[in-house]
């Protein structure tokens, strides 16, 4: 799986410790880009953690260590990165929530800012966890397992803790609300508000 | 009667020997297009420089200070071509003040009214306002092609009047630059009727646009062979657009997903697959850049065309590092490519396993923030090293690197041409042995005997510098940053490097001693930029006094006007060659010695 590619790549960088290292996110998430990777060691310039011993054979090393980390990145010019790169890359910072669905081994996260619609975003779920399509029940569009014809419910945890159906909101609010989203097979969505009853039960247009 | 020797007689009259001369060279210089050469060339004598000047089309000026517009007109009659760059490459980090200079205006005042039939322009990293564009387009009647990289000042008004008056127009080329957004709807200002266009690129422009001016546009350009749009169009316009125009070879996508306030009436799905019919169809495209706000849902819709890139830019694209695998998979062709370090040392892995041909990698830094470790390192430097054996280009943004990674480098990739190494974090040594990174660039200098091209970064002593100095002998632009112990390093260097032309250095611990000891090579080099390093306002006037042909600029940054602490210590020296004396236009925080 992806996500065991990724561990056992940043093993091979040689720093043991990486494997230690704190992240954001579960076990099995996949370690990359700076949404995992804690910046703790940058932050506690003043406890020198980490690496500080490894950095300096010179004595002005761990001045320097503290020098750019209290800078953190003030540094004019450093890295000579353009400008306009620079300002491009930050217009996005993104909100990514973490997607789970039940029966799946790992989670993914998702930028819901790059979705403008429900349909937007449950496409890209049908992306991104392969093992289902949408498909469209009387009008409504539904997650389906085509294998074995389960029905994935998307659910959402709110900003108050609380576990909502998604859809029921303006796409905005929801986006705004989210913390974190789950499929749910529909056996365990009960409880969340009722759906109209369907005549068929097979998936059909 | 036969014409055994028509070159001979001209109009029936014999010519002299001289003539007979001119006209042969006039012959060999058709096949001397490149500068340096004709520049070899004008330096024999008088006439073979008045040979020169009468029949070169194309001037390429380095440094828009070097020499006045004045000077160029008198030389050379003839030019249909101007290049023309302005900063030093450092403004590009911010380390120049704004207001500094170059600005195109006093230029094309003096180009207008000398070469009526200018047809190509490019600058690089000037100041081009509006008045300039309205210039350009009102002047030059067959005016052709124009080029404008890192440059700024200008808006889409100044667009809209190229678009609108220059009808020859076949190459618009904005790249990286910043343009105002005056509101104006530039491309609608484009004539009806067929164009002539060839190459329209403007995805640096952060302005809305009128898509169905464009696609009108597109549709009357039969021509249009590289189209590379901006952010504000979507995913299923950018799909009208490839439809409307197959023949494409180069396509800059624009956002690669929905726009926020434009709703797609397709599912994402079926749109993906349109998507990836309009790709199977542009069979001659080979160079696919932007994706500038991709939602990766829509990523597997170019595979079709992969088979067929050489070049590729994926350095805006927010993407997994499984994503990036996928589409580099089938990508066996590629010659350049450019991403984002988010693809991780893996994404690196599977560069090297499948893109056999690579001649230029850059990968650049999502996050710009010093830390221990990032995504990429030498792990993946090494295997690109193994994987890539005719690199010749490279630039690596990482935290952390090791010797060992980059000597394998300089092994493996003999056609070296360009090695910039950025290791972000400041003073960093090879992280598994500790050391400084000298080994590393020294067998890069010493083993890349075709290098012309380096910046060095991370744990840096003199002797790193005394290896460029000893095998360098090739090097035309060095980068040094936070890097060596003393003035020694920056003396081996301009004494052991003798082609060195562009030399810029920050952070670095030389002075006034190191400073002296490249009076003999000033005037071999087109600049020398120094900033925050140990120079002070007495080096940097021996070296003014002494050295006739050079400017000696220096300024501080933070302190106009005012005296700081170390008054006596520059923050930047910029010196550079020039047959001009002091520039008229230098602001008042510029001190010219």
């Amino acid at each position: 799986m992806s996500s065991m590619n990724n561990l056992s790549e940043s093993g091979k960088s040689g720093m043991n410790l990486k494997e230690t290292e704190l992240t954001l996110g579960l076990p099995g998430e996949p370690r990359v880009g700076k949404a995992c990777m804690k910046r703790v060691f940058s932050e506690t310039v003043d406890l020198e953690l980490g690496n500080s011993g490894k950095k300096d054979s010179s004595g002005s090393g761990s001045s320097m260590k503290k020098e750019s980390a209290t800078s953190r990145g003030k540094l004019v010019g450093w890295p000579p990165v353009r400008a306009h790169r620079k300002n491009i890359m930050t217009v996005k910072s993104g909100k990514y929530v973490k997607v789970g669905v039940d029966g799946a081994p790992y989670l993914r996260k998702v930028d819901l800012e790059l979705y403008n619609s429900y349909e937007q975003f449950l496409s890209a779920l049908e992306g991104l966890f392969t093992c289902f399509k949408i498909r469209t029940v009387l009008d409504e569009k539904k997650l389906m397992d085509p294998v074995n014809g389960v029905e994935y419910v998307p659910t959402y945890e709110d900003k108050d803790g609380d576990w909502m159906l998604v859809g029921d909101v303006p796409w905005k609010m929801f986006a705004e609300s989210c913390k974190r989203v789950r499929l749910m097979t529909r056996s365990e969505a009960i409880g969340l508000a009722p759906r109209p009853e369907t005549k068929c039960s097979s998936s059909s247009s | 009667m036969s014409d055994l020797t028509p070159t001979t007689l001209r109009n029936n009259v014999p010519l002299s020997p001289d003539e007979v001369l001119e006209i042969a060279l006039e012959s060999v210089l058709e096949f001397l297009p490149c500068q340096r050469d004709r520049n070899a060339f004008s330096l024999v004598n008088k006439s073979w420089n008045r040979i020169e000047a009468e029949t070169r089309f194309e001037v390429v000026i380095g440094n828009c200070y070097s020499i006045s517009p004045q000077r160029v007109v008198n030389r050379f009659k003839a030019i249909k071509s101007v290049v023309l760059k302005g900063k030093p490459r450092f403004a590009d980090f911010s380390l120049l003040p704004p207001d500094w200079g170059a600005r195109f205006s006093p230029w094309v005042v003096v180009l207008s009214g000398a070469y009526r039939g200018l047809e190509k322009l490019c600058l690089k990293r000037m100041y081009v306002s509006n008045d300039d564009l309205v210039v350009v387009a009102n002047t030059f009647v067959g005016f052709k092609e124009i080029r404008l990289v890192c440059c700024e000042g200008f808006g889409t008004s100044g667009l809209a009047v190229l678009a609108g008056k220059c009808r020859q127009l076949r190459v618009l080329e904005l790249i990286e630059d910043e343009v105002a957004d005056d509101e104006e709807d530039w491309i609608s200002f484009f004539p009806g009727g067929a164009t002539c266009l060839e190459s329209l690129m403007f995805d640096c422009v952060e302005c809305p646009l009128n898509f169905n001016a464009l696609e009108k546009l597109v549709a009357r350009s039969p021509s249009l062979k590289k189209l590379r749009v901006n952010r504000y169009v979507s995913l299923g316009q950018l799909r009208h657009l490839m439809i409307i125009a197959p023949q494409l070879t180069h396509l800059g996508t624009g956002s690669y997903g929905p726009l926020e306030d434009l709703e797609d009436p397709l599912p994402a799905n079926e749109l993906r697959d349109h998507v990836s019919s309009a790709f199977a169809a542009s069979k001659s495209l080979v160079c696919l850049s932007g994706f500038r706000e991709i939602v990766p849902y829509f990523l597997p819709a170019v595979y079709p065309v992969c088979a067929n890139l050489t070049s590729l830019n994926l350095s805006y694209a927010n993407i997994l590092v499984e994503e990036f695998k996928q589409v580099i998979s089938h990508c066996h062709k590629l010659q350049i490519l450019w991403v984002l370090d988010l693809i991780s040392d893996g994404g690196l892995v599977a560069v090297a396993a499948t893109c056999k041909d690579l001649q230029e990698l850059r990968v650049f830094p999502m996050d710009t923030i010093e830390d221990n470790a990032g995504p990429v390192s030498d792990v993946g430097l090494h295997a690109i090293a193994e994987g890539c054996k005719k690199l010749q280009s490279i630039l690596f943004f990482c935290q952390q690197m090791t010797n060992a990674a980059v000597i394998s480098m300089s092994i493996n990739c003999p056609d070296l041409i360009v090695f910039r190494l950025c290791i972000i974090g400041r003073y960093r040594p090879d992280h598994s042995t500790g050391e400084p990174m000298d080994e590393g660039f020294g067998a890069i200098v010493k083993n890349c005997k075709k290098l012309t091209r380096l910046a060095v970064s991370g744990l840096l002593t003199d002797r790193a510098f005394s290896y460029i100095g000893q095998y360098g002998k090739l090097l035309r632009t060095l980068s040094v940053a936070f890097a060596g112990d003393s003035d020694m390093g920056l003396t081996y260097v301009l004494e052991g490097c003798p082609k060195l032309e562009k030399l810029e250095i920050r952070d670095s611990p030389f002075g006034d001693i190191a400073l002296r000891s490249g009076m003999h090579q000033y005037h071999n080099m087109r600049f020398l930029w120094m900033s925050t390093c140990k120079v002070t306002r007495q080096g940097c006037r021996e070296i003014a006094r002494q050295i006739p042909g050079v400017i000696v600029e220096i300024f501080n940054w933070n302190q106009v006007g005012e005296e700081g602490e170390n008054s006596d210590l520059v923050d930047t020296l910029y010196m550079y060659r020039s047959l001009e004396g002091p520039r008229a236009d230098a602001p008042r925080f510029v001190n010219i010695l």
